[in-house]
């Protein structure tokens, strides 16, 4: 318990440090206490003198704080989706990225607003979703993920062939994605941006778009944690302890693409955090998915925060899109993960 | 305490029958171990007792669990596989609080009971020291005492246990066997297992039930089932069997006499190997339930 409060404590902290970062770093010279009065300023019946210019106000309330809450959002959406993927096929090498999911999501995304733009930007996530539920299946069904017995193949081919799966499935949807945005837009960079993900567009719309679906699935998600613990002892014992195994599966892998595709439907793909803070949590916190995904929504949050950070101030004043940042931190730790799983293993 | 009985049990298995009209009755607090050759079936029976396989033919129970889903019956049976997924981070504390999911409601909190019976079946098992440490940590025969502990834990009546024994050394074996013995004598606990080892078998066992292929070749004392004959005939194995000073019968290997004997012995073994039943894959299902 008292590593438990620990865990939850520190990643506050960081999500808190990460978050304010966020607001004070960028081309205008905000400081910590105007920023400080400015959000205590909107508290009803406070009323604070910031110091502020009502530009460098606007810049902070309309421009850089929905980018932080968002970023804050995606991040933790990808990371407790991750996490919830990786309870459910026990392998700690899956995310969304991996599995067709956000690949999936992405193609339905487009397809919707190109498409079906009339219906509204609210549409989107549920277009998502559907993608995101239709690539992750489609990776489980041609891995061979039906056959009798292949979540518990303790081999590991199980999760060579699943990940590879996955990673053609999202090629193969990528590149449809791609063609259709090719097809209605002549701007390469902007095709290009949203694939490898962006906050730069972030308005408040989005988070208040955004924020139902996130609500439902983080809830499933959080309410599924201890049945997650159970699914980790393997089907047959799960099944003894009176775990209904694959109604449990359905309901992960749901609220895990619902987190996922409403995450990609507001930020564009976003690789490696659903992987890499995970871990970051389960190294923190121990191996229960009790923690795991609260860490996992809190660190995520953070980690995709400051990713954001480096990616509009490194090579200011352009911007590196935050899926360079996040792969150039994720894909050497992922690397490291794999290579311990199969130290472990052997 | 639980009466088990099951009556003319078939699994098929892909084109396979691996478990074909077996029938064993374990009153209650007794030992039943089921014995055979690899791919014999042992196993595949335990699963679809444990109603992990879908199985024609009947279980029951007595006294019945209170309803007939998953859970009620985990509150009364309880399986432990061969080798049993440890996640190596999980402490033992934490992995044998997973016993008490049966009793957990949605959210699968465990409370201050849950955490008591835990606590309680660790102590049971001389575990209390190991309570923190890391699963990944422990040694084969700590591992078997730890899944023992978590089936403990969810106060069954009713043990299967598959292989408890296996990758253990002989003191190990020796101390998992004894421990299983006296938790059924003291906590009345219905036990039925699977193992390899015929004679401990037949020093711990109340009953046995030896398979060969899928189908039961002989079933009753351990002194009337482990004749040299039987083993012979089902394990293609020579043994002398002598009687201990309680009557229970124990095996020794010995080697077949003269070259015809030896000869004879291999073609049939080679004879029999061709026309075993494949090994069982695993599968997930549900059998007609486990009611009285």
């Amino acid at each position: 318990m008292a590593r438990a409060l620990r865990a939850m404590a520190a990643a506050a902290v960081f999500l808190i440090a990460a978050a304010l970062l966020g607001a004070l770093v960028g081309a205008a010279d905000l400081t910590p206490w105007g920023v400080a009065a400015t959000l205590l300023d909107r508290i009803p019946f406070v009323h604070l003198s910031t110091g502020m210019t009502p530009l460098d106000r606007n810049i902070l309330l309309q421009i850089r704080l929905p980018r932080v809450v968002l970023a804050l959002l995606v991040g933790g959406l990808l990371a407790i989706a991750g996490a919830g993927y990786q309870g459910v096929f026990r392998n700690p090498l899956v995310d969304s990225g991996m599995l067709g999911s956000s690949a999936g999501a992405g193609l339905a995304a487009t397809v919707a607003i190109v498409f079906l733009g009339g219906l509204g930007g609210g549409a989107v996530p549920a277009a998502a979703f559907l993608g995101a539920l239709a690539g992750v299946s489609v990776s489980w069904f041609a891995s061979g993920g039906t056959r009798r017995g292949a979540l518990d193949d303790g081999t590991g081919g199980a999760t060579a062939t699943l990940l590879l799966s996955g990673v053609a499935v999202g090629m193969f949807l990528t590149a449809a994605q791609t063609y259709l945005m090719q097809r209605d837009s002549q701007d390469l960079q902007q095709v290009y941006s949203w694939m490898l993900g962006s906050m730069a567009t972030a308005t408040w719309t989005q988070v208040t778009e955004a924020l139902p679906y996130a609500a439902v699935s983080v809830l499933i998600l959080l309410v599924h944690a201890r049945r997650l613990d159970v699914l980790a002892l393997g089907d047959d014992e799960a099944r003894s302890l009176g775990l209904n195994t694959g109604r449990t599966r359905l309901i992960v892998i749901a609220a895990a693409s619902l987190a996922a595709a409403t995450a990609v439907a507001v930020s564009g793909l976003i690789g490696f955090v659903g992987i890499v803070v995970p871990h970051v949590a389960r190294r923190l916190g121990g191996p229960s998915y009790a923690l795991v995904l609260p860490l996992s929504m809190l660190i995520g949050g953070a980690f995709l925060s400051l990713a954001d950070t480096a990616a509009r101030t490194v090579i200011s004043p352009a911007e590196l899109p935050i899926g360079v940042v996040t792969a150039a931190v994720g894909a050497p730790v992922f690397v490291l993960i794999l290579r311990r799983t199969q130290a472990v293993r052997a | 305490m639980s009466t088990m009985t099951a009556t003319d049990m078939r699994v098929r298995l892909g084109g396979a029958v691996p478990v074909d009209g077996v029938s064993l009755r374990v009153e209650s607090g007794g030992w039943t171990a089921v014995l055979g050759p690899n791919g014999a079936g042992k196993s595949t029976l335990l699963r679809a007792l444990a109603g992990l396989l879908p199985y024609q033919g009947t279980v029951t129970l007595d006294p019945a669990p209170a309803g007939r889903g998953r859970r009620e019956l985990a509150r009364v049976l309880a399986y432990v596989a061969q080798q049993p997924t440890l996640p190596p981070d999980l402490s033992v504390r934490a992995y044998v609080l997973l016993g008490r999911t049966p009793y957990l409601g949605y959210l699968g909190n465990p409370g201050r009971a849950d955490r008591a019976v835990a606590d309680a079946a660790l102590d049971r098992l001389e575990l209390t020291g190991f309570a923190g440490r890391r699963l990944g940590t422990l040694s084969g025969g700590e591992r078997q005492r730890v899944a023992l502990a978590r089936a403990l834990a969810q106060q069954p009546r009713v043990l299967l246990l598959d292989e408890p024994t296996s990758a253990l050394d002989l003191g190990h074996q020796q101390q998992v066997l004894e421990l299983i013995d006296r938790l059924r004598r003291d906590d009345g606990l219905t036990v039925v297992s699977t193992l390899h080892d015929l004679t401990a078998a037949a020093q711990y066992a109340e009953r046995l039930v030896l398979l060969d292929r899928g189908r039961v070749a002989a079933a009753g004392a351990p002194a009337e089932v482990l004749t040299a004959a039987r083993v012979r005939e089902v394990y293609h194995a020579h043994v002398s069997v002598r009687s201990d000073t309680v009557g229970r019968p124990v095996l020794t290997p010995v080697r077949p006499t003269g070259d015809a004997t030896h000869t004879d012995a291999l073609s049939t073994l080679s004879d029999d190997e061709s026309r075993a039943n494949p090994c069982s894959t695993r599968t997930t299902g549900s059998g007609p339930g486990h009611g009285a």
